[in-house]
């Protein structure tokens, strides 16, 4: 939490609407995302009541458990919902395009992937538990499921665990995107409901955020997003109708299961693909695509994966798989908020307020100055900004620049709000730097001690290296017939 | 009439349940909390009253999963049970007894435990399971009985507590918040057991700060036992407990016949308005935080107010921290725009905020 974010608090806090806190986007929104909203049982840890899935604003897809602890049920809405799933996901596994390296061998990377939007963080979670206890399923023996069952499961466990991938844009929690975005005057936690959080962003005509916000908290009015359900639904609509499906398991008695679902779930479906809309509308920044051929690389490995047999993922990561995730995963987090950095002035603008960045006017250049002598000889540029902003790097620092990609520069000197600096990278081979590598007088630059030297790994893994997770390769998993025949009460 | 019991007004003290005990520990600097569990006061009645009731239903499916599972862990004198306590302590026992408090009448159910405990600590025999112990815990000098829903277990003058909780250890996890919460919740019975094994003579520490947790495994209905070290939760309980029975300092000038009264009249509707309690409520200071949300009964009250007052707080303790705790939402906005001159010691802030604004003006526009 920064004082630029609290700011943008008490600003939306003032003006009854939700403030930016970015000037672009900085997720990947799919031209064809699948939207899934799944509920679950009160009480039951992976017990999945129904869903609503799609990648039709217009026609959703209605999935519906009549009696949640039934496991069979349970396994027919698994199956169900890979019917729905596994096309789509199928549909971005044709077409490839080979992708050179520097160093090895080319390899094929599909030229788009699959997008699932959930609304929120616990759907995230819910999404792995779905995952956890349909992967390790078999079609034979004692306990067979449909094949797609534990295929399902596999997909299920990767897009999860892929959503743990700082900058990953595979699997999105809406309420998670839409907080990176724009800063709202309630609390954090209260974000985390999404129809408060959309009410601030985008207040329906006439209504202030806060208004809409507060509406939003009446379950009749706008049902939680889920899993999990309003216990008021519960005992009301729920409990009656789940028991009049046990009395009498007719068509009928589904039907009422399903009416009291969608009551549900149909507010949540809207209100996910308006965050959707929502993110669509912003500028996208430049670095989202590096992210996204990532996310296809990632892709196409679980793909290849597949095909070739591999094991399902194992139940957790071992100690060192653990620790090199982690380790993996903050590289990644580094790296990202670097990223988002160089894109975007407003989030490069938190470092400004810490002194690891400045920006400024450019009030004097040289471009033609050397160093050394003889063979040794270099061209080494400098120039004088002049900002207000207080800066914290002493002479040395290495620095980058959001304003010219490839460029490097030292700090010489600073002297009362004056920084001298020199040219060390990105203006070209020649005696005389290249046109427009040096910063003339008068133009407005940008400089910081962050460096984006990740942009080449973040943006093209090495395949090999990073099989599906930053983790290194799974842990080997053996399949067992405990995990095949494991109840799913 | 003693201050507190005034405060209260003339209807019984509260029994503490599950969230109100758990709640002991949150949140420990709002005097209003404090003051209100103090004096055993029906916080949930008290906001219905104020036209705020707090949103904490609860599912009947959630409950009946519950009632099943711990039913299910029960069954045949707690045989399952005495396994998983058998493994994860090591215990070289293969017979448990099991008392039920709860077949006494409730009026006697706080003497009997404490016989029973009195004689398990003095006879280090065998294992048994005590269910339902009623329980009671000083809090600003009033006894506080503590709804039971744990069982106690005792090897050798050794006391365990034992939580049955319905939600799920899956690989060996389980969510952390509501880990958090049944420790909270533990800790709360292990400082009660531990009180009473003082004050029946015996050392308190015979009762472990490691309490066990018996949760659902995976998918299945299966037990899993783990154990979970509730040393932190006792420190926090103990500092509120120690605060609230300074309870005379939360006092001082509140005029003496203030009161939080919801005396009922014939039909149970209290006889109070609600325009007067929510102004009794107003005179002690609250500490509003997102986190009561989840804690505690009188939340939609004290967001409102937070809010009529235009309260940083209503952000998050992480938003009031980087104002500098500045407390009114207006203020710290004027230090930003430069409209409010800093006040002593507000300096740095303003300097910040006024940084902060200026940059987010040069990018958005
Ligand atoms: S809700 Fe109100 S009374 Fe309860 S802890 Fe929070 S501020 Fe205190």
């Amino acid at each position: 939490m920064s004082t630029l974010l609290a700011l943008a608090r008490l600003r939306a806090m003032r003006d009854g609407v939700a403030q930016r806190i970015t000037t672009v986007r900085h997720c990947h929104v799919s031209e064809r995302p699948m939207v899934f909203i799944p509920l679950k049982l009160a009480g039951e840890a992976a017990a999945p009541l129904g869903a609503m899935v799609g990648t039709d604003p217009d026609h959703p897809r209605l999935l519906v458990v009549p009696q949640p602890r039934n496991r069979d049920l349970r396994f027919a809405f698994a199956g169900e919902l890979a019917e729905v799933l596994l096309p789509y996901i199928e549909s971005f596994q044709k077409a490839t395009e080979t992708v050179e390296k520097k160093v090895g061998e080319p390899y094929e990377r599909c030229l788009d992937a699959p997008q699932i939007v959930v609304p929120n963080r616990p759907a995230v979670a819910f999404t792995g538990l779905l995952g956890r206890s349909t992967r390790f399923r078999r079609v034979d023996g004692p306990y067979p499921v449909h094949p797609s069952v534990p295929l399902l499961g596999r997909w299920l466990t990767y897009f999860t665990d892929r959503a743990s991938q700082p900058g990953s844009s595979l699997l999105l929690a809406a309420t998670d995107v839409l907080g990176a975005h724009w800063a709202t005057g309630q609390s954090g936690l209260e974000d985390a409901n999404l129809a408060a959080l959309v009410g601030w962003i985008d207040p329906p005509p006439g209504m202030s955020g806060p208004r809409a916000a507060e509406e939003a908290e009446d379950p009749l009015l706008w049902p939680p997003a889920g899993p999990a359900t309003d216990p008021g639904f519960d005992n009301e609509v729920l409990g009656p109708a789940i028991r009049a499906y046990e009395d009498a398991p007719t068509a009928r008695a589904v039907e009422r299961v399903a009416q009291a679902l969608r009551s549900q779930l149909e507010p949540t479906w809207r209100l996910t693909w308006r965050a959707v809309e929502l993110l669509r509308a912003l500028p996208e920044g430049s670095r989202v695509r590096d992210r996204w051929d990532a996310d296809r690389g990632s892709f196409t490995r679980f793909v290849e994966r597949i095909a070739e047999g591999g094991p399902p993922q194992a139940r957790r990561d071992g100690a060192v798989g653990a620790a090199a995730r982690l380790a993996g995963l903050e590289r990644a987090r580094a790296g990202y908020d670097v990223q988002r950095a160089y894109d975007d002035p407003l989030v490069m603008a938190e470092y400004r307020l810490t002194g690891e960045a400045f920006a400024g006017v450019v009030t004097g250049a040289e471009p033609e100055h050397f160093e050394g002598e003889g063979r040794s000889r270099k061209l080494r540029p400098l120039i004088t900004v002049r900002t207000q902003d207080p800066v914290r790097l002493a002479p040395g620092a290495v620095l980058g620049s959001p304003d010219r990609r490839g460029h490097g520069a030292e700090v010489v000197g600073l002297a009362g709000g004056e920084i001298t600096l020199k040219i060390v990278k990105g203006m070209g081979r020649g005696k005389t730097p290249a046109p427009g590598a040096v910063p003339q007088p008068g133009e407005r630059v940008c400089y910081t001690s962050l460096t984006d030297d990740f942009q080449t790994s973040a943006a093209l893994p090495d395949p090999e290296q990073t099989p599906w997770t930053h983790g290194g390769p799974p842990e080997e998993y053996a399949p067992s017939d405990d995990d095949a025949q494991e109840e799913w009460e | 009439m003693n201050r507190l019991d005034r405060l209260r007004g003339p209807v019984p003290p509260r029994a503490h349940d599950a969230r109100a005990i758990a709640a002991l520990a949150a949140n420990p600097g709002c005097a209003r909390r404090a003051l209100l569990d103090a004096a055993g006061v029906d916080k949930d009645g008290t906001a219905r009253h104020l036209g705020f009731p707090a949103p904490f239903g609860q599912s009947q499916f959630a409950i009946t999963r519950g009632n099943v599972f711990e039913a299910l862990v029960k069954e045949n004198g707690c045989a399952e049970l005495l396994r998983l306590m058998r493994e994860l302590l090591g215990l070289p026992v293969d017979q448990v007894g099991y008392q039920d408090v709860e077949n006494v009448g409730s009026h006697l159910r706080a003497s009997h435990t404490r016989a029973l405990i009195d004689r398990a600590a003095r006879e280090l025999d065998a294992a048994v399971f005590y269910d339902h112990p009623m329980l009671s815990l000083e809090i600003a000098g009033h006894t506080a009985y503590l709804e039971p829903d744990v069982l106690a277990f005792q090897l050798g003058g050794r006391f365990h507590i034992v939580e049955i909780k319905s939600f799920a250890v899956i690989d060996g996890q389980a969510e952390p918040e509501k880990v958090a919460a049944a420790a909270r919740q533990a800790a709360v019975y292990v400082m009660a057991l531990r009180a009473l094994m003082a004050d029946l003579g015996h050392d308190p520490e015979r009762v472990s700060h490691d309490v066990v947790l018996i949760c659902p495994e995976n998918f299945a209905n299966r037990p899993t036992a783990s154990l979970v070290d509730v040393r932190k939760q006792l420190a926090v309980l103990k500092r509120q407990l120690a605060r609230m029975a300074r309870v005379d300092r939360l006092l001082e000038g509140l005029p003496p016949e203030l009161t939080f009264s919801l005396d009922p009249d014939d039909e149970g509707v209290p006889t109070r308005s609600a325009r007067e309690l929510a102004e009794a409520l107003g005179r002690i200071p609250a500490r509003y935080a997102p986190d009561c949300l989840s804690t505690c009964d009188m939340c939609m009250f004290c967001r409102d107010e937070a809010r009529s007052c235009g309260s940083t707080d209503l952000l998050g303790r992480q938003v009031r921290d980087q104002l500098g705790g500045v407390a009114a939402a207006s203020e710290a906005l004027g230090l930003a725009e430069g409209t409010v001159v800093p006040g002593e010691g507000q300096e740095e802030i303003a300097r910040v905020l006024r940084l902060a604004n200026r940059l987010r003006e040069e990018c958005l526009t």
